[in-house]
């Protein structure tokens, strides 16, 4: 095999493809990244109905393959086969053009996302800042496509979301700063951006940054975490595509496959701002306790939880196919879920091989913790009523910027406790010396 | 310092997008396309703050252009009333200006091509590029203090200023 597939597989090298330089695993982490979010994304799907639908005590999709599993693969061919439709008076270009710049957006910022230390397709010295600039792009997709539409409905859209996405970026922002204030604790007392640097500093400082200072960064978190919600128009915040007003908001005039491009980012957009707040406050790739319980055997047990994790999807799945029908008809969906079944028992028995446990655990710890913030995103949508558009106004420019520069502030404070002791205690003296 | 890969390529694709993009700005009859082939334009700057070892500059500028000034533009074209702005006339006929402002430029161009590298203040510190950012806080934060005060003073007058002229009664 030619070398510059095989040196990056040296068990020494623990960079990822972009700093080793090495274009040809880069390419293929792109590729993985990017087949892996549409995987997720279109899982995403079938999970927010079917957990929707029980949280309002409904069956959810149930037709298409056993418990709707074939949903979203009926839906794709429904969306590709759809009319495209282009409406009369539309600037032709912009409205071609939106949803890739909103795709393109999307899918450039899981350019950094660290899957692992080594699980990332590169790692830049401004990752984070990188990640928030690529993310702002998704914006102008937004604007052009309810611009270019036009129509009234998707103007009003547009309105409303780069107006939200603009004033919640910057609550977003502060809330980042402070956790980026907290890598600097350090010997040397220089922070990073990196998004790599900043899980291992936590690491460094045996604590995620979402505990550090408490409440501070308890407070900065939940700052990051309700605005994430408004940056990517969800529910509460979804008034850009409010359906009781707007009918869909800025994709209102798109049909077939580019309103299916509108839901990729969407989703797309949805796991890599959680992926930014698993970074920044959860400790990324992380597993629970990695210092206090170390050694061997705790090693051993935590490596050992993706592979149980699909041995239990593994019985999940078996234990669905005894409860099929016994008719003639389910035969065949009875016979393709006992195959999902022995497909994630394959896997899991994969993910118990040792070279595969150890360099798979990081990225199983780091999609764990996404898979919270995406359960929570459905969570929202099953419960919270709609903002009006003032009060949202008011929630992300008097209560959610002041929070953020209070708890920046105060965590600069609390970082230089010492030396700002140190300065009050010598003044008194000075003071009472004269 | 080691060239990395195609760096003079990158530099004339990105420079020529940069150009034509900026010629489209001005020469596109719609207010909200001009806009977009600015962006374009401030995009492709930020690669070549990108060439130039400056991510940092390069990162600020897509967040604060592109993802803030820029979305406020539009969000202003797309409240004027597109029709007239039609109609309206897209140059001045202001020859006098615009031969001054081509001879200077002209000049310009001509003594740097000239004399070269003479000309420009020479770096004094090449930072490698994994300290970059932090050299910025440190340099802000140490020997520019004084005009990173008053560049925040002026937006606080700004911000000000803008809260007054757009509110009637305070």
């Amino acid at each position: 095999m030619p070398d510059f597939i095989t040196n990056y597989l040296d068990k020494s090298v623990q960079v990822t493809p972009g700093q080793y330089g090495s274009p040809f695993w880069a390419l293929v982490y792109i590729l993985l990244v990017f087949g892996g979010v549409s995987l997720a994304v279109v899982c995403m799907n079938w999970l927010e109905r079917k957990i929707l639908a029980h949280m309002q005590i409904r069956l959810g999709p149930m037709r298409v393959g056993p418990h709707g599993l074939l949903q979203p693969i009926a839906d794709a061919i429904k969306l590709i086969l759809k009319e495209d439709i282009i409406p009369e008076g539309a600037d032709r270009f912009v409205f071609w053009l939106a949803p890739m710049i909103i795709l393109l957006a999307v899918f450039s910022i899981y350019t950094v996302v660290p899957f692992g230390p080594a699980h990332a397709i590169t790692d830049m010295n401004i990752g984070i800042l990188f990640m928030l600039g690529v993310s702002s792009l998704g914006v102008l997709g937004i604007v052009m496509a309810g611009w270019a539409s036009n129509s009234h409905y998707p103007l009003i859209g547009a309105l409303r979301s780069s107006a939200q996405m603009v004033s919640y970026e910057v609550a977003m922002g502060l809330a980042v700063v402070s956790a980026v204030l907290m890598t600097s604790l350090n010997a040397e007392g220089t922070g990073t951006l990196s998004m790599i640097g900043i899980v291992q500093a936590q690491y460094a400082q045996h604590v995620w940054f979402v505990f550090k200072f408490f409440p501070l960064g308890l407070i900065a978190f939940f700052i990051f975490a309700v605005a994430m919600v408004a940056e990517t128009n969800r529910a509460p915040f979804d008034l850009p595509e409010a359906e009781s007003e707007l009918t869909a908001g800025f994709h209102t005039e798109y049909s077939g496959l580019r309103w299916s491009l509108f839901m990729l980012g969407e989703y797309g957009a949805m796991i890599a701002v959680s992926s930014i707040a698993v970074t920044l406050w959860l400790g990324g790739w992380m597993r629970p306790f990695p210092n206090l319980l170390r050694g061997g055997t705790w090693d051993l047990t935590f490596s050992l939880f993706p592979a149980l994790t699909f041995f239990g999807l593994a019985g999940l799945t078996f234990y669905s196919t005894m409860g099929m029908p016994k008719h003639s008809y389910f035969r065949a969906q009875t016979i393709g879920l006992g195959a999902l079944g022995a497909v994630f028992a394959l896997i899991g028995l994969v993910l118990l091989v040792p070279p595969v446990r150890g360099r798979v655990q990081d990225i199983y710890w780091f999609i764990l913790k996404i898979a919270v913030f995406m359960y929570l995103y459905i969570w929202y949508r099953g419960t919270f009523p709609r903002y009006r558009f003032d009060q949202l106004m008011k929630v992300g420019w008097k209560i959610l910027l002041p929070m953020g520069i209070g708890v920046l502030m105060l965590t600069g404070m609390v970082a230089l406790r010492t030396e700002i002791w140190d300065f009050v205690y010598q003044s008194i003296r000075r003071l009472v010396h004269v | 310092m080691e060239q990395p890969v195609a760096t003079t390529f990158f530099f004339y694709l990105l420079s020529g997008l940069a150009i034509l993009s900026g010629v489209l700005v001005i020469t596109r009859k719609s207010p909200v396309q001009a806009a977009l082939a600015l962006i374009l334009t401030l995009l492709c700057l930020a690669g070549l703050y990108l060439m130039l070892y400056a991510p940092f500059v390069a990162g600020v500028q897509i967040i604060l252009y592109v993802g803030g000034i820029m979305v406020l533009f539009l969000f202003v074209i797309m409240l004027v009333n597109l029709e007239r702005s039609q109609r309206e006339k897209q140059f001045n006929q202001q020859w006098i200006a615009g031969v001054l402002a081509a001879v200077v430029l002209g000049a310009l161009f001509i003594s740097i091509y000239t004399k070269g590298k003479a000309l420009l203040l020479r770096p004094v510190v090449e930072f490698p590029e994994a300290e970059n950012t932090q050299k910025i806080g440190q340099m802000l934060y140490s020997n520019y203090m004084f005009p990173f005060e008053i560049a925040s003073l002026l937006l606080l007058v700004a911000i000000i200023g803008a809260v007054v002229m757009a509110k009637k009664r305070i």
